[in-house]
């Protein structure tokens, strides 16, 4: 599903993102990337969503090669992802089911289609009784919850999680944390990016540790270790 | 549930964000406006310069004793010149009686006359395309040539002191009217860039999903088109009151001036809806290559 083949990723002002990242994520895993600010993982989430594109080394992603993406490719990639981030990134002056719907609206899904497939999916997140609420009126993890369901409602191989608990209470971040597993459990891979080291000890998924822009630690290739 | 359409999306900005969009369409119709301005001066001067260019004519008078017959061939075989427009002769009784109604002053003297000392003429009016120096000059040399010819004017020095007015019309205009378009033009673009920066963490979201670049522009065209249209009719408002302001408190002068035809309007209501779809598309067109 996705591949890092010996990626570096240098920027425009100098600075290295990541040195020889190598690593390979099979259908249906889930794993943490973790490490501290700086040490790597917005640049690799930035590269698997197709946002930059690695300075050497090979990218793929449900057989998209990042390197040679076209600009029309990048809506095709979008598409077999789904994206969350820590600031949920909801349209405010829309409703929760037409934050959703949005998502179905610009990959041109039939409109009939549509309604359905945002309460299914709201539902799944457990907010089916929250469809006509402005986001502004939802806490943080429910806000985080409609992120969620947007980013499932094109039914994505794929779940980027950019640190999707990071401004959630204890509670919260539990919660989203069981909808994310649920949503694994469905058979899609969820790449979850987190420095929430609380969290990801003793789930028993994979852990795959950067700093200064290297993996220092991959569960897939040392069983039995555990991450610093 | 509400489905969202281009259009529908190009209405909620001038909901969401009224005095945005009322400040972009201002800023469209106040620069179409000035241009419009421009306009009305440049359309007001060129009629003022047709007009006396209509006076350019070349005057030649006729050899006293020269047959009629003779003088109205000739006049034919002028009248076949390209640059001619029209050629009347003028008799002598003619010419007196119109110096006599023309030159009230001299009235007395002309009365008491034995013999007439006015001359016969030819008097030769241009084509509209030919009222020019050079013209007149290649006409009176023409003319000159006829044996009845004792001399020709066409009051050279005038006519040339309008061509060198024409010219710099045309290049005052041109330059002037560049100028203001392009102020528009950079107006405008800001104006509408502002709109989409105000709207770049949507863009940025409608690229999270997967939303086409086609599917974005859409509703920023339809809104740059939308605004053009506006701010098109406002400006033609604007400039038919400040004309018709002008022409009630400026009194005669004002009675003579011109108002654009309804197509100039037009035109200038799609120069308005093309600088907004233009200005939409340059601004949309860079975000997204740097989002």
């Amino acid at each position: 599903m996705i591949r890092f083949q010996s990626v570096s990723k240098t920027y425009p002002n100098g600075v290295q993102g990541l040195q020889d990242v190598s690593f390979h994520i099979p259908k249906g895993q889930f794993v943490f990337l973790t490490g501290h600010s700086g040490a790597g993982k917005s640049s690799i989430l930035s590269l698997i969503i197709g946002e930059q594109k690695p300075s050497a080394g090979e990218v793929r992603v449900s057989g998209f090669p990042i390197g040679k993406l076209a600009p029309n490719d990048v809506p095709r990639l979008r598409r077999k992802l789904g994206i969350v981030f820590q600031d949920f990134r909801l349209l405010e002056y829309r409703t929760v089911e037409e934050n959703i719907a949005f998502a179905l609206e610009v990959t041109g899904a039939p409109r009939k289609a549509i309604p359905g497939r945002v309460i299914r999916v709201l539902t799944q997140v457990g907010l089916a009784g929250k469809a006509r609420v402005y986001p502004k009126e939802l806490s943080g993890g429910e806000q985080q919850r409609v992120a969620i369901a947007r980013a499932l409602v094109n039914d994505p191989p794929i779940l980027i999680a950019d640190e999707p608990t990071g401004n959630l209470d204890e509670r919260a971040t539990r919660g989203i944390f069981q909808l994310l597993q649920q949503i694994n459990g469905g058979g899609t891979v969820v790449v979850m990016a987190t420095h929430n080291m609380t969290l990801v000890r003793g789930t028993g998924y994979r852990v795959i540790e950067l700093k200064g822009g290297r993996v220092v630690y991959d569960e897939a290739n040392e069983p039995g270790a555990t991450p610093a | 549930m509400r489905h969202s359409s281009p259009f529908k999306e190009a209405l909620r900005t001038f909901r969401r964000s009224p005095l945005l969009s009322a400040l972009s369409i201002a800023s469209i119709g106040f620069s179409l406006f000035t241009i419009g301005l421009f306009g009305l001066v440049a359309l007001n001067f060129r009629a003022t310069l047709q007009g006396i260019a209509e006076r350019v004519e070349v005057v030649a008078f006729v050899l006293r004793g020269t047959p009629t017959e003779a003088v109205t061939t000739a006049s034919q075989d002028i009248q076949a010149f390209p640059e001619v427009q029209e050629v009347r002769y003028v008799s002598e009784e003619e010419a007196l009686s119109r110096a006599r109604e023309e030159l009230v002053e001299f009235k007395e003297a002309y009365r008491d006359l034995e013999t007439n000392p006015l001359p016969a003429s030819l008097e030769i009016q241009l084509r509209p395309d030919f009222r020019d120096a050079a013209s007149a000059q290649r006409v009176a040399e023409r003319v000159r040539a006829f044996g009845f010819v004792d001399d020709v004017r066409y009051g050279r020095d005038w006519v040339e002191r309008l061509d060198r007015l024409r010219n710099m019309a045309a290049v005052v205009g041109l330059v002037i009217g560049l100028a203001f378009a392009i102020v528009a033009i950079v107006i405008i673009g800001v104006t509408i860039r502002i709109t989409v920066l105000q709207r770049a963490g949507e863009i940025a979201i409608m690229r999270l999903v997967g939303a086409t670049n086609r599917y974005i522009r859409g509703p920023f065209l339809l809104e740059g088109g939308l605004k053009g249209v506006l701010g098109g009719i406002l400006a033609t408002a604007m400039c038919w009151v400040t004309f018709a302001i002008f022409r009630t408190t400026s009194g005669e002068v004002g009675s003579g001036l011109v108002f654009f035809e309804p197509e100039h309007l037009f035109l200038m209501v799609v120069f308005g809806t093309c600088i907004g779809l233009l200005g939409s598309l340059l601004s949309v067109g860079r975000h997204l290559r740097h989002v």
